[in-house]
């Protein structure tokens, strides 16, 4: 469902049942000779990956004038980039830092909390028996198939008898369910905690609860890495809900902020301010993409370890 | 399926009976409150008394009159609230009527749009507060518009009467005269693109509201509301005038297929590949913030008419503000609504680029001759004024105009992009229009 | 409903100790509680408000009535649905094996050794996943203007007349152009992570019996990670069949050529936002969701089977 993921296509990493894990594969002295061929032609891929990002890059150091009459994928005369980002986030009173602080705090509680609910969840499937188990997750996939847009004015009106409309919770606790952080923890957990690890916890008469934090938590480490990125992404990049759930612009994030930044311009008496909305634009994707590359160790190994061999 | 996970599904039947039981209680209990009638005392004692009025609007300039206000009446508080622009704000404001809470005290509802919140008395009849005596004020375009049978529904906050804006560096550098009809804007059409094949005349991809406004100022009576009876006709005479020139103009490829208010249309009216641009008054702002590199290229001239020697214009755009009927405080919010649509708010609002609806201000000297220094000086407002005055006062929206409209460019569109025929586009917009008007319970007359 | 479940994981393993299965006891929902919950408030109830809506008509004149089935068998006649159903089955059909095509192609380039510079590749490659959807069809949108953009561009700079990529007839790949890009190194990512633990002692015999390159893949490789192709595939579907923000951002530079009910999702949305039907609208979501599942159910059980 859109509301919640925002974008609409997770894809999920495989089946399991691998002899070792975290154990990635040895290269062995005789590695492979580099191959210029193949490198350019994965090339073409990443030139069509970098492309458009370039593209805003580029974009951003222009000024509006700039904009409408220089060629779009090299600079104009002028360096404007600086310029832009004061501007946006001087822009009306500097509602553009509220926005990203508004995200931040999505971020932090929604998708802090979806990763610790798939955790949570991944945990139990794993590693218990319990009435009603093998439900679960079809039930959670089939939800999932249906369109979100048209359940997203039932759940405003939900939301609004609850009183939750307008306040961050609108936009805080749809985007606590990450399905496939749930089916990602699954798998991760059923590989990386070692049944007889929880037994020998038990014997020793740890709680169920000391259990979780103590021995299981400590291992699901770097599956927990992987998931918060993903939610992060999700929540980052949420738009329609908040769109239905929030008129206060005090609380949107920065995808609504720059959307209705972008409408501005197409209204009687509104001022166009196409700089500032790909200056914006820029602005939102860089925090993501340095988290991306910041923590991609531990990410990656995340993914690797959930995702064994049949 | 084992009988456990039957268990689990029934606790979440459950579960949702709770959240349903919450929720499937939208019906409509009609409690009238607006029959009583509220006096200016009333009023007057509301506004000592004070309290918070909640306004959702997209009109930037509200923001300046909102201030005003609440320094003229300190116990009341206005929150002005930006909940989206038009469709988005429409949602939205159905939304919160369908949940019956976080309801507006006052919103912006543009002229195509009021007649469905008025049939469905989603919006207060104004009249018990005395709005009908500000009927000499208005033009009569904007006036017609909040009307809806005997009912008014808001107040009319800004116009939109018709002119045509024309780059003159461009009609000068090619030696083509301002066109005054319609066919004369063909022949201009076809002189420009020969001799530049890079400009044209005008962008159009179809949109609904720039052909509702060309029909309206060709005389065509396409809808005809009565109560909950609709008519649907593109077929008169009017409307024949409009489909034929315009079609001539598709179909010599005179007009550029580029969609209004995306880059490339800002881009367009900037390097004088499009031409001219038939738009409501309300457009010198938004020139002045998109277009900023041209300053001093475009002027404005009386649209082309239908017919040589005739003066006839239409309304594009513009919007009131009105009292949603589960709003709260309704005394202040009317008062804060007249102030800003009536009162002191309109020439705060003119100060800040809109275009005003009060008959007052728009013949006011002051007003006339503002010069435009984006238009090279010219006394623009005098153009914009007249046409406000030869506005035809007949014409109707349907009730529904915002799903109409919607679905626009589904059916007339084909005709700026294959080979359909305008006609064949208005007709299919027709039916489908008349099909959902049927669907929702409407006597649809074809 | 599916049986969509992680396969391996839900079984026991063959060699390893075997999951505490012996105590059925109700622990695990201690666990799974309060995913259950929140996912019961944002996603069940919600859904079950909607089956609930979709048996009602609401009409501005007239108010509200129950009419049982009726949107359901209105539904199941609707042209303009199942026009926007055949057009996201097209799109699924062409352009999922083109997006995991190439994600599997460059996932396999990198794993095998013989690029310079991997790391950069599979970093860059991945980025486009971190752009909001809204930015990366106003970015695309850019590129496609056959005036302004880069298309026009390269039309003026080499005297060409390339097709205008927003036409009609275009404008599907050109929607498709923009999901492959924000998809590509994601769909990457999860086959390279399923690559990289691939015993190697697997390749070494078979590069002992003399097979080259391509036969490693496809004898060792693609087998060894089918259960990720399965998955990405079933996630791809159901990203397909809800196709919405792409087009519906598109339209705006596009009008003619994206109808309000050109997806499913996007027509569902035009019903519920345009045209006040919440009523029918949540009919025709149900009922796509239910394709969607059938759809899903079918892959997932032949791509497990064969040749397993």
């Amino acid at each position: 469902m859109t509301t919640t993921t925002g974008s609409v296509r997770p894809t999920a990493p495989l089946k399991s049942a691998a002899p070792r894990l975290r154990s990635p594969r040895r290269r062995i002295p005789g590695r492979p000779r580099r191959s210029i061929l193949l490198t350019v032609l994965t090339g073409v891929v990443l030139v069509y990956s970098l492309l458009p990002l370039v593209w805003l890059l580029i974009s951003a150091t222009k000024s509006q004038q700039g904009l409408a009459r220089s060629f779009g994928l090299w600079f104009d005369g002028n360096f404007d980039l600086w310029h832009n980002i004061g501007e946006t986030f001087a822009y009306q009173d500097g509602v553009f830092g509220r926005w990203l602080l508004n995200t931040l705090l999505y971020v932090v509680v929604g998708a802090g909390g979806a990763t610790f609910l798939a955790v949570l969840g991944g945990y139990a499937l794993a590693k218990f028996a319990f009435p009603g188990k093998r439900a679960v997750f079809a039930v959670v996939i089939g939800a999932v198939a249906v369109p979100g847009t048209a359940l997203a004015v039932p759940t405003f009106l939900m939301f609004s008898k609850m009183g939750l409309t307008d306040t961050p919770w609108a936009v805080i606790i749809p985007s606590l369910i990450s399905p496939f952080g749930l089916y990602l923890m699954w798998v991760f957990a059923t590989e990386a905690i070692p049944t007889e690890l929880m037994e020998a916890a038990r014997i020793d008469g740890a709680s169920e609860l000391r259990t979780f934090f103590q021995v299981a938590l400590p291992l699901l480490a770097p599956g927990t890495v992987t998931v918060l990125l993903f939610t992060t992404v999700a929540t980052w990049n949420n738009y329609f809900l908040p769109l239905i759930m929030l008129k206060d612009p005090d609380w949107y994030p920065l995808t609504l902020g720059l959307d209705s930044w972008n409408k501005q311009a197409q209204t009687a008496g509104g001022e166009a301010i196409p700089h500032l909305v790909l200056t914006g634009s820029l602005l939102t994707i860089v925090p993501l993409i340095a988290a991306f590359l910041l923590l991609q160790k531990y990410w990656q190994s995340g993914l690797s370890a959930g995702s064994v061999k049949e | 399926m084992p009988k456990n996970s039957r268990r689990l599904l029934r606790g979440i039947g459950l579960l949702c009976a709770v959240a349903l039981g919450a929720t499937a209680c939208g019906g409509s209990d009609n409690d009238s409150s607006s029959d009583k009638q509220v006096s200016s005392a009333d009023i007057q004692a509301a506004l000592k008394k004070g309290g918070t009025v909640t306004v959702w609007a997209w009109e930037p300039t509200l923001k300046q009159v909102a201030a005003d206000f609440e320094k003229k009446y300190p116990k009341v508080d206005i929150k002005l609230v930006n909940a989206g622009t038009n469709n988005d704000q429409y949602k939205a404001l159905s939304n919160a009527i369908a949940a019956k809470k976080g309801v507006p005290d006052v919103a912006q509802i543009e002229y195509y749009a009021l007649g469905q919140y008025a049939l469905t008395k989603q919006i207060t009849d104004l009249k018990a507060y005395g709005a009908e005596k500000l009927a000499d004020s208005y033009s009569p375009g904007p006036w017609n518009s909040v009307k809806s049978g005997s009912g008014v529904y808001g107040l009319p906050m800004d116009s939109g009467p018709m002119a045509l804006f024309y780059n003159k560096k461009v009609f000068d550098k090619y030696k083509i005269a301002v066109p005054t009809t319609w066919d004369e804007y063909v022949e201009a059409a076809r002189k420009l693109h020969k001799a530049d094949p890079k400009a044209y005349i005008t962008s159009d991809a179809g949109d609904a509201g720039l052909t509702t406004s060309l029909l309206w100022q060709a005389g065509s009576h396409p809808y005809k509301v009565d109560g909950t009876k609709v008519g649907i006709d593109f077929t008169d005479a009017g409307a024949k005038k409009y489909s034929d020139t315009w079609q001539k103009l598709i179909d010599e490829k005179l007009v550029a297929p580029v969609t209004g208010w995306t880059d490339d249309w800002y881009k367009g009216l900037g390097d004088g590949t499009i031409a001219t641009l038939p738009t409501g008054a309300w457009m010198p702002a938004n020139f002045a913030s998109g277009v900023k590199g041209a300053s001093g290229d475009w002027r404005v001239a009386p649209m082309p008419q239908w017919e040589k020697g005739a003066n006839a214009s239409s309304e594009n755009g513009g919007s009131s503000l009105a009292l949603p009927e589960l709003g709260k405080n309704k005394e202040l919010a009317y008062a804060f609504v007249e102030y800003a649509n009536s009162g002191a708010g309109v020439q705060t609002r003119i100060k800040n680029g809109a275009f005003p609806a009060t008959t007052k201000d728009l013949n006011s000297s002051s007003f006339q001759n503002t010069e435009f220094p984006y238009f090279g000086g010219q006394k623009a407002n005098k153009v914009f004024a007249e046409s406000a005055k030869s506005v035809p006062t007949d014409w109707k929206y349907l009730p529904y105009q915002v799903y109409s409209n919607s679905i626009f460019n589904d059916t007339v569109g084909k005709a700026y992009v294959s080979s359909t025929k305008l006609t064949a586009g208005l007709k299919a917009w027709q039916d489908a229009s008349v099909k959902y008007g049927t669907e929702q319970g409407f006597t649809v007359d074809k | 409903m599916t049986t969509l479940q992680p396969p391996a994981a839900a079984r026991p393993r063959p060699a390893g100790p075997p999951v505490r299965r012996a105590r059925r006891s109700w622990t695990g929902w201690g666990f799974i509680g309060p995913f259950v919950l929140v996912f019961a408030l944002v996603f069940l109830a919600p859904l079950a408000y909607s089956v609930y809506l979709s048996l009602f008509r609401t009409q501005l004149i007239g108010g509200t009535t129950f009419v049982g089935l009726d949107n359901y068998q209105q539904a199941l006649q609707d042209g303009q649905f199942w026009d926007g159903a055949f057009r996201v089955g097209l799109f699924l059909l062409i352009q999922v094996p083109i997006m995991l095509g190439i994600a599997l192609l460059v996932a396999l380039a990198i794993d095998s050794g013989r690029l310079y510079g991997k790391d950069f590749f599979r970093i860059t490659v991945f980025l486009p996943y971190a752009v909001p959807a809204v930015v990366a069809t106003l970015m695309w949108g850019f590129m496609y203007g056959t005036r302004y953009g880069l298309v026009g561009d390269v039309n003026d700079a080499f005297g060409v007349k390339l097709p205008d990529p927003l036409s009609a007839d275009l404008v599907l790949a050109s929607i498709g152009n923009i999901v492959t890009w924000e998809f590509v190194g994601y769909n990457m990512l999860i086959f390279f992570a399923a690559l990289r633990v691939v015993p190697h002692s697997l390749y070494e015999a078979a590069e002992i019996d003399g097979a080259g390159p391509w036969r490693v893949i496809t004898a060792i490789k693609l087998p060894a990670i089918r259960g990720a192709l399965v998955i990405a595939t079933i996630f791809s579907i159901i990203g397909s069949f809800q196709l919405f923000n792409e087009p519906a951002i598109l339209q705006k530079l596009a009008p003619n050529a994206i109808t309000t009910d050109y997806t499913p999702n996007f027509y569902t949305y035009s019903l519920s936002f345009a045209g006040q039907q919440q009523n029918y609208s949540a009919t025709v979501a149900i009922v796509m969701g239910v394709i969607t599942m059938i759809v899903a159910y079918v892959v997932q059980l032949r791509g497990m089977r064969k040749g397993a």
